[in-house]
């Protein structure tokens, strides 16, 4: 075993920007005068900014496409010229036709929207600074954090009123159903992709040579979701790696020097989404987007959504994060317009980049007092539910161990926004979630408690990732038969291993992780490492305690995903049939009281566990239908074991 | 002469007095030739009746006397900056001889933030005292005596053939430091006199280092640190008859340690040329060449060294290796030529070539284009090559160098010129709308008979102005070939303002040539912001050599030092770097400067692991006691 010194930087000594309000200067003038306003703004190497027509006719001419092209008709049989048509129709749907009126008419409305709904939008402006110098560096790919629809009209919002270039903007093809708004989109700079195109090469190749003629040529800024979807859960989603590849190959390739990969973190204070996330997840499904339905959503103008944080990363150079990762001289024997799947060597590159940007929009979220409260909250929840009582918790108390979290927190390193006043506005004497309101059958009554539930998780996931390695740690000297370093780290590898798909967590990072933990720990005070023990000290109790019983929520909703599979899995569980059966497991049990967090009825915490336990290898997919497989037991019990010894069920 | 140099070992006094004689024989140079005459003639006898010429050899057996020991060429030619603060070329040897260049103060104190008052001058004078004491193998050195070839182990001669002209070993010349250098240098004056020295080496377990001009950018001529026997430099100037020219078939027979300029001035008195012009033909011989893959300006039309060449001699360890005709291609096997050519010393000496040769061309012309920006300029050189319809030369430099190139204009004499020049100026500026700090410069060199080099030039002129290229003229063109010879002496004057600088080439596909220089230029510029240095450096690059897939590119790259604790250090990181971006982006380790020990390190990866093998276990058999043992290439 490696206990290397521990020299993980302080966290605490994080260096982070201030803040700027940017809708104060919108509340003290005009909107129509700053809509249309002198738009200038510096372009990479001071190029000219060339039409979107223009960039069409370059992805069309491409030596790329025209090599697929011929490709694909020698394979179908088809006339080159028909193929070719098909790509022109193609890039004809994608593209995006930006156009500085569209921006400004989005310019005002939104200056008028964000001022009802949101207390403040706050921008680090050193970090718009940074990006400005990066932009006329080499070419950028902005990856902001994706939780809301709002995201990207903000993202462009931002850029707009700081002079910068706007970015052309990767959307998937489910808005340009929106009649009117998706061309109001599309002509603020988004394009839309398919949400699956696996087999079409000709797709593939206008959508990437789409993507790359943008990027080289500096046209504009690409941005996109590496998350890949809005994440209902306020937890970052495990990196999608397709535009990534796409936007990393042409450094790799050698057509660029370099490429300024920018990660943002959009902290919001409570998402617009929300209530609508939390019904998705418990099999309400998701409405299609439509414009009507837009305008039926007016009426959360009405509401207080408080402020937005929106921080603006140190810029990431791809040349720097593939020094010593990848030979660039694997392009050198064939033509580099022929499309190749990666190597296995830039496969792994790319994703473990992938994680670490995900980590650095993770590390920048900014953190509202709300997210210790319902830390607390749903902690003292469950200890209720278990004692079946229904108390709450009385302020004080709540305030006392609000403050004592906070404290772990900065510790950790997390990005706080403590108010000088906590909690302005008085919640009477006692704080505990909603109660919901009429309700006929007990199972109702569960789903409607369940939203709240989920809600209230909602806010507590945004500060996961700062104690996610020590929770795991915590969890792992739990569930350890001993004290023994080897015995914990053992357990803290199964652990992170499984959750794997659940949380941010860089594949083949087990020793730095634990490292990382460990060292977080002790410098807290909560453990004393020995040369071959790791001790929880007194007064380490309690934040071990705190931390083990964040992730069990996690833990058993695995663990009954474990079970059903077990017990109830028919041979013929389709992946489309599996949520609903798996749901209906739950609730059944939940009734009956047999389980303990409502918050396992998530559908996202379930469809994790099943890609979880297919990655682990327990279950197999065979023609689309879910099987066990002969390991399964042996991984069910580990993970009961764990379960079980983290507190007696 | 022979005893005087084998003398240097005894006392100062008795040195400065022999040295004193030598430079007086110098003058005489007629005695000093004599002298070897005599050998000479033995050889000649096995040789051929038909030695066309010796007369008017450029290379004396103590070149100090006529070279710089700590820069390039000629002692009499050298950039200054005279008292009032002009550059000036001394000399009478160049077109440039004796002119003032107006422009190069400014462009060296705008371009590095050089500064005239900030000199570091070199150290004047060897002191022989510095330099290591010889380590000789008595026997070796008895039994070579009574063969009567010439030797020396004079201090200043072997520190003169401890380096080739990498910036390092400069640098460290100026500085007057001096590492592991040959202990004895001989000069062989026949082919027949290597095989006599190569044996004797052979049976004393002697390490022998061949060289001819000198002029490597490789670390090539370094002497391995490690190495513990006796060194012998062998010096191959002696070798430089040109023994005889075959018209029927237009081959000639040549001594394989002639340097470039005589073999082409010789031939041309017979109404002949090889056409093989390096840019370091004035010091680099027929038989280095041939040892590191040569390759010549004007290959276009003659081609490079592995084409010219016809039939090699080389002394080996093992025996001499040649073929028993000269048929003009054979299938026999592996070509055993190209064991030899890139060998860098490696497997033994190079001693006689056969050349073809050509008759001189009846009509030279040279010429230039302007184009609007670098990137029409490679479309340009592509379309050129596509329609394989390249000039003898044609190359194309980038913004930086046309500035560059500009700045070491000479005083023009008359009003009238530089109004036309003013005006030729203008009208690309302003009139065509070329950017001045884009547009960029290709120019040509076109060889032939009149008719044919008219229709030629017609044709070129006409891919060119597809390309938005304008005709620049015919000086612009003969100034940029004529630039490339003083280029070197440039570099000294750099190293007296702190500014330190070296060139380096690749060739790569031509889809990859635009991306290259854009790459390699910047990761220049980012490496040397890195590593500290104070001032933006130079970075810019040219293509000097067109193939029917690829391009032959060359980097120059320079920057102002101060501040700097070990600017050799920082010089030697950025190169590397500079290297590593070339290969990652499907550049080659080199085109024609070799490998030598500078660039070993990525030979595995360049030539596979068997590739490898394959020639390790050539020099194995070839010479399996490393007599060779200059430790290049592998």
């Amino acid at each position: 075993m490696m206990f290397l010194s521990l020299q993980h930087r302080d966290p605490m000594l994080k260096k982070r920007d201030d803040f700027e309000d940017m809708l104060e200067e919108r509340r003290n003038s005009s909107d129509l005068r700053y809509a249309l306003r002198c738009y200038t703004p510096v372009l990479y190497k001071g190029l000219a900014p060339c039409k979107a027509s223009m960039l069409k006719s370059m992805v069309l001419q491409s030596d790329q496409l025209h090599h697929v092209i011929g490709q694909v008709s020698r394979e179908t049989g088809r006339a080159a010229d028909d193929v070719q048509e098909e790509a022109s129709a193609i890039l004809e749907e994608m593209a995006h036709c930006l156009q500085l009126s569209t921006v400004r008419f989005f310019a005002f409305t939104l200056s008028k929207v964000f001022k009802t709904l949101f207390r403040s939008i706050c921008v680090n402006e050193e970090g718009i600074q940074r990006l400005q110098q990066a932009i006329q560096e080499h070419p950028v790919v902005l990856l902001p954090s994706h939780r809301s629809y709002m995201d990207f009209l903000l993202m462009s919002y931002i850029l707009y009123t700081y002079d910068i270039a706007l970015p052309v903007i990767a959307a998937g093809m489910d808005f340009m159903g929106m009649k009117f708004v998706g061309e109001m989109l599309r002509m603020s700079g988004a394009f839309f992709i398919r949400r699956s195109f696996g087999g079409d090469k000709l797709y593939w190749s206008v959508f990437s040579e789409y993507v790359k003629t943008m990027l080289k040529n500096g046209f504009a800024p690409v941005e996109f979701f590496l998350e890949g979807t809005r994440s209902r859960t306020s937890k970052s989603l495990t990196p999608k790696l397709g535009l990534l590849n796409i936007v990393m190959d042409p450094y790799l390739k050698g057509e660029v020097y370099d490429i300024n990969v920018v990660p943002v973190s959009i902290s919001y204070e409570r998402i617009l989404e929300e209530a609508l996330y939390a019904r998705e997840m418990l099999g309400v499904p998701k409405p299609k987007e439509s414009t009507s339905g837009l305008f039926k959503a007016r009426k959360v103008l009405s509401e207080d959504y408080g402020s937005i944080h929106v921080y603006f990363g140190q810029p990431v150079s791809v040349r720097s994060l593939a020094q010593g990762r990848v030979n660039r001289c694997q392009f050198n024997l064939v033509p580099r317009h022929i499309p190749r799947r990666p190597s296995e060597e830039i496969q792994s590159f790319v994703n473990d980049s992938a994680y670490r940007l995900v980590r650095a929009q993770e590390e920048n979220m900014v953190l509202k007092p709300w997210v210790l409260l319902a830390s607390l909250l749903l902690q003292n929840h469950h200890q209720d539910q278990t004692a079946g009582q229904k108390r709450g918790m009385v302020l004080e108390e709540l305030t006392a161990q609000a403050v004592w979290l906070r404290d772990m927190f900065r510790e950790y390193g997390a990005f706080l926004h403590w108010p000088v006043v906590l909690l302005d506005i008085c919640v009477g004497g006692q704080v505990k979630p909603g109660e919901p309101h009429s309700t006929v059958t007990p199972e109702e009554e569960l789903l409607s408690q369940a939203v709240i539930v989920l809600s209230c998780a909602s806010y507590r996931n945004q500060g996961l990732h700062v104690f996610l390695r020590p929770a795991l740690l915590a969890s792992a000297i739990n569930a350890a038969s001993s004290n023994l370093k080897q015995e914990v780290f053992n357990s803290f590898s199964f652990l992170r291993n499984m959750f794997s798909n659940e949380f941010i967590l860089c594949p083949g990072a087990t020793v730095q992780d634990f490292e990382e933990a460990c060292y977080l720990l002790v410098k807290t005070g909560a453990l004393q490492v020995t040369q071959q023990e790791l001790l929880v000290t007194e007064r380490g109790q309690r934040t071990v305690a705190f931390l083990t019983s964040m992730l069990d929520p996690f833990l058993q909703g695995y663990q009954v995903v474990c079970r059903f599979l077990c017990e109830e899995a028919t041979e013929n569980l389709t992946e489309k049939q599996f949520v609903p059966a798996v749901r209906k497991f739950i609730i059944k049990h939940l009734l009956a009281g047999r389980l303990r967090y409502t918050e396992v009825l998530s559908s996202d915490l379930q469809k994790n566990s099943l890609a979880a336990l297919l990655r682990l290898g327990a279950v197999q997919k065979i023609k689309g239908r879910i099987k066990l497989s002969k390991v399964t037991y042996s991984s069910v019990f580990l993970l009961r074991t764990c379960v079980n010894l983290t507190y007696n069920c | 002469m022979a005893s005087n140099s084998s003398g240097g070992g005894s006392s100062d006094r008795q040195r400065i007095a022999q040295q004193r004689l030598r430079i007086i024989a110098g003058h005489l140079q007629g005695p000093v030739d004599g002298d070897s005459a005599i050998l000479a003639a033995e050889c000649k006898a096995q040789g051929s009746k038909t030695d066309v010429c010796r007369e008017g050899k450029t290379v004396p057996r103590r070149r100090q006397e006529i070279m710089k020991w700590n820069g390039w060429g000629y002692s009499d030619s050298k950039f200054l900056f005279n008292k009032k603060g002009q550059a000036e070329f001394t000399g009478k040897r160049y077109r440039l001889s004796g002119m003032i260049i107006p422009g190069l103060k400014d462009w060296m104190e705008g371009t590095f933030g050089a500064n005239l008052q900030h000199k570091t001058p070199a150290t004047p004078l060897l002191t022989s005292s510095a330099v290591q004491p010889a380590t000789l193998n008595k026997a070796f050195l008895e039994e070579l005596k009574s063969t009567g070839i010439p030797f020396s182990h004079d201090a200043e001669d072997r520190v003169f053939r401890a380096h080739g002209h990498c910036l390092h070993e400069i640098f460290a010349l100026r500085e007057g430091k001096f590492g592991r250098v040959p202990d004895m240098v001989v000069w062989p004056n026949c082919h027949n006199d290597v095989v006599k020295i190569v044996e004797l080496a052979c049976k004393h377990n002697v390490c022998v280092i061949p060289y001819g001009g000198g002029t490597s950018v490789s670390s090539a001529l370094e002497c391995p640190p490690e190495e513990t026997r006796s060194i012998v430099s062998l010096d191959t100037s002696q070798m430089n008859r040109i023994l005889w020219i075959d018209e029927k078939n237009l081959t000639a027979h040549v001594e394989a340690g002639i340097v470039g300029q005589d073999l082409e001035r010789l031939l041309n008195e017979s109404g002949y040329c090889t056409g093989h012009e390096p840019d370091s033909m004035e010091f680099s011989s027929l038989g280095g060449w041939v040892a590191t893959r040569a390759s010549g300006m004007k290959k276009n039309i003659y081609g490079n060294i592995e084409d010219l060449v016809i039939h090699i001699r080389m002394v080996t360890p093992r025996g001499v290796i040649e073929k028993s005709c000269q048929g003009p291609r054979m299938s026999t096997g592996p070509d055993i030529h190209h064991f030899i050519m890139g060998s860098e010393g490696t497997l033994g000496v190079v001693t006689e070539v056969t050349m073809k040769i050509r008759p001189m061309p009846e009509y030279q012309k040279y010429g230039s284009v302007v184009f609007p920006n670098f990137e029409q300029g490679v479309a340009c050189l592509r379309e050129v090559a596509k329609q394989r319809c390249a000039p003898a030369s044609i190359r194309l430099m980038d913004n930086e160098q046309f500035k560059f190139g500009h700045a070491l204009k000479p005083q023009v004499s008359s009003i009238f010129t530089s109004f036309l020049d003013g005006l030729k100026t203008f009208y690309i500026t302003k009139f065509k709308g070329f950017d001045p700090n884009r547009l960029c410069v290709a120019t040509l060199l076109f060889e032939g008979d009149r008719e044919k080099v008219l229709q030629h030039e017609k044709q070129v002129y006409d891919i060119a102005a597809k390309f938005g290229g304008l005709a620049a003229g015919e000086d612009n063109g003969q100034r940029g070939y004529m630039l490339t010879f003083v280029i070197a002496y440039l570099r000294d004057l750099g190293m007296d303002y702190y500014v330190i600088g070296e060139s380096f080439e690749t060739s790569v596909p031509w889809d990859r040539v635009l991306d290259i220089c854009r790459n390699v230029k910047a990761r220049i510029i980012q490496e040397c912001k890195d590593k500290g240095v104070q001032f933006p450096p130079l970075s810019t690059c040219r293509v000097t050599q067109t193939y029917d897939t690829g391009a032959c590119v060359y980097f120059y790259f320079a920057f102002n030092y101060r501040g700097l604790s070990d600017p050799v250090h920082v010089y030697e990181q950025v190169e590397h770097a500079a290297r590593e971006e070339i290969l990652a982006n499907g550049g080659s380790l080199s085109h024609h400067h070799g490998v030598g020990k500078l660039r070993k390190e990525w030979m595995r990866d360049t030539v596979s692991n068997v590739g490898v093998g394959m020639l390790k276990s050539v020099k194995d058999y070839v010479d399996p006691d490393n007599i060779f043992g200059n430790r290049n290439l592998l």
